[in-house]
């Protein structure tokens, strides 16, 4: 039996996340730390979002001043790879490599 | 406690005895003079709610929608092109199963641009999922909008509502009209409790999601099941009314049918106009009856037919026309009656379009063309009352 | 059923007279219904309001079209309107005017005048250059038909004039004294 409400309401919080869309990918956007300067134009652009911070853990940096900033990183359960991250890096540091399937 | 009000008035009086939270509406004749005296209540401190005010009418419904979607009791108004401008979002209104409160002043759409009384407004909207009353009075205005709430909030429902008044006719007219004390309303309205639709941080929810192929006939069958219990909602809160209030309502109100030859079905102000031409019919020893029309969304199938089924030929006076096909009254009784082994002729009168006034003499005129058909003469089955036919031929061209 | 007819110019005031009327004679124990000539008023425009008052509740929603009592709140509308339309025979016709009911010709009706112009001036109603005369000529009314108690008429122009109650019930007052009747 479907799962019916009155007037389709949903009473699960964020319940589009279970929906997996990093299937949808033709390229993969990957993310070089020893480039990357921590601005977080990516993790602003990111319409998914699928780009997500987090305390950094030994990655590589292109100069100490940022050693201590937050690194990206990307969700790629729901990375649908639209490009625009790599597109919107001003330092090209987000390669977009080809899925391999 | 009994005042001389306009319609409008006691559309607003009745608004405010429900204490809304949140009013947003866009003016427009005739209906103008309802947010008017909603501002004015707000501004001098008698209603407690937030008046929006919006630009547009499809502003309004929207912030009606969104307002109601938060938890709160919310009312608006609004009229012909207004209405038709908020067409859109009423389905949205009924989707999300929103009780939401219309108050229409019914009047004609453009072109030509006309500003007096008709019901296309709001027969234009019957597909849209809302509840649908007609009042016959400033009295019947104040009261249906009242109940309109109650049907509307009540947890087997749970969809919009809207009431009608006649342009003008009624809108801008005084006359007395008891006014509930406030605490009356509080007892029989009680605190709007949503139960569905609600904001709460404690309860994250999601509303006006999307409905996939799988899901979307359930949802829209869920309203249609809605609209059903509906039915006997109205019944039910017609007798608390009464019981309350001392003044009894229900979806057909007949005069005179159980002997009639003809019966004339109405909706709204021409009811009355209808009531006493009949009683100087019935003195001159014709056998005419009226029903009364109260609620057209649901349709009152059930006691429709039960009404008519005595008639040998039934008038539908319908203030409204579907081009290509009629009156939409005359339309939907005649496919009520259409599986019934015996059942009376139906014929349609299109009458009063854009506040052509619908007189005594006009309704006699009605009743003798039915009358006719009752004798088994031939008559057309749709009628154009009072029309200048020739004029017409005149520009259109004669049909051949 | 008793039905009046008020002929006015657009901002006069004839709608509101029709409302206070119809307030009076509520009040006094009648049915009543008031409702203006539905349309787009325009000020100095010709306009009509009306009123009906029963014994038994108002049912028929139709216009006024065979009214008992025309009142007549502005003289040069007469050059531009037929006021005695429809009016019944012998109905009552009450002209805002400093002539005699017999300077007019409406035969076979009877004619009531009154100088509510002068009075409402006098009561600072409205402007010199134009003047609200509407609660005066209802003072006019009570006397003329008779069928509403000028302490009743006095009594809703009070509490429905939004400005300048005291003044606008003198001026239906003095209106009730000064009327004079052709019959």
């Amino acid at each position: 039996m479907k799962e019916i409400t009155k007037g389709a309401i949903i009473y699960e919080p964020q319940n589009t996340y279970t929906y997996l869309t990093g299937g949808w990918r033709t390229f993969r956007p990957v993310i070089n730390y020893e480039k990357c300067i921590r601005c977080y134009i990516c993790w602003t652009y990111c319409p998914e979002p699928a780009i997500f911070k987090r305390k950094p853990a030994g990655e590589p940096v292109p100069n100490e001043r940022v050693a201590e900033k937050d690194v990206v990183y990307i969700d790629y359960d729901h990375c649908k790879g639209c490009g625009i991250c790599v597109a919107e890096c001003p330092v090209k540091a987000i390669e977009f490599v080809k899925e391999e399937k | 406690m009994k005042k001389v009000l306009k319609g409008n008035e006691a559309l607003a009086y009745a608004a405010k005895l429900a204490r809304p939270g949140v009013v947003a509406a866009y003016p427009i004749t005739p209906s103008t003079t309802f947010p008017e005296k909603i501002s004015e209540f707000v501004a001098n401190g008698e209603l407690d709610a937030e008046f929006i005010p919006v630009e547009s009418e499809h502003s309004a419904m929207s912030a009606c929608i969104g307002a109601a979607a938060t938890g709160v009791r919310t009312v608006t108004a609004t009229a012909s092109q207004g209405l038709a401008l908020m067409h859109e979002v009423l389905f949205i209104a009924s989707g999300m199963r929103l009780p939401i409160v219309l108050a229409i002043g019914n009047r004609a759409l453009s072109a030509p641009i006309n500003i007096w009384c008709d019901h296309q407004d709001t027969i234009s909207q019957r597909d849209t999922g809302w509840l649908q009353f007609y009042a016959e009075s400033n009295q019947e205005a104040l009261d249906l909008m009242l109940i309109a709430f109650k049907v509307a909030e009540d947890k087997r429902v749970l969809l919009p509502a809207m009431v009608g008044i006649d342009a003008f006719v009624l809108t801008h007219t005084m006359e007395p009209v008891d006014v509930p004390e406030q605490g009356e309303v509080d007892d029989f309205l009680g605190e709007y409790r949503p139960e569905h639709a609600y904001l709460d941080p404690e309860r994250p929810i999601t509303q006006g999601s999307f409905g996939y192929p799988e899901h979307y006939m359930e949802f829209k069958y869920g309203q249609w099941l809605a609209m059903e219990k509906a039915k006997r909602v109205i019944d039910e809160v017609f007798e608390e009314f009464a019981r309350r209030f001392g003044r009894k309502y229900s979806k057909i109100s007949t005069f005179g049918v159980e002997d009639a030859d003809v019966v004339l079905i109405t909706m709204g102000s021409m009811s009355g106009t209808a009531k006493e031409a009949i009683r100087k019919m019935r003195e001159d020893g014709l056998k005419v009856g009226l029903i009364k029309l109260t609620v057209y969304r649901p349709f009152p199938k059930e006691e429709m037919v039960e009404a008519v089924k005595n008639a040998k030929v039934v008038c539908v006076l319908d203030r409204n026309v579907s081009f290509g096909f009629g009156g939409a009254v005359y339309g939907e009784l005649a496919a009520v009656l259409n599986n019934l082994p015996e059942r009376p002729k139906v014929y349609d009168f299109i009458i009063g379009l854009g506040g052509r006034d619908v007189t005594r003499d006009d309704i006699r005129t009605v009743a003798e063309m039915g009358l006719k058909a009752a004798n088994g003469e031939s008559i057309p089955e749709i009628n154009w009352v009072n029309v200048d036919k020739e004029a017409v031929e005149k520009s259109e061209g004669v049909m051949r | 059923m008793y039905e009046v007819r008020f002929h006015g110019r657009g901002g006069q005031g004839a709608v509101t007279a029709a409302n206070i009327l119809a307030v009076a004679a509520f009040n006094q124990g009648y049915h009543v219904q008031a409702f203006p000539n539905f349309g787009v008023e325009r000020r100095g425009a010709p306009v009509e309001a009306y009123v009906r008052m029963d014994s038994a509740p108002i049912e028929i929603r139709e216009q006024v079209y065979t009214p008992d009592a025309v009142v007549v709140l502005d003289p040069s509308l007469m050059e531009v309107v037929d006021v005695a339309r429809g009016l019944k025979e012998g109905g009552v016709i009450i002209i805002n005017s400093a002539k005699k009911p017999e300077e007019f010709n409406f035969p076979g009706y009877k004619v009531a005048t009154v100088d509510a112009t002068e009075i409402a001036v006098r009561n600072r109603l409205g402007s010199r250059e134009a003047p609200i005369v509407n609660t005066a000529i209802l003072g006019a009314y009570a006397r003329a038909v008779g069928n509403v108690d000028i302490e009743y008429v006095v009594t809703a122009v009070r509490n429905e004039a939004p400005v300048k109650k005291e003044e606008n019930a003198k001026a239906a007052r003095e209106a009730y004294e000064a009327t004079v009747l052709g019959w």
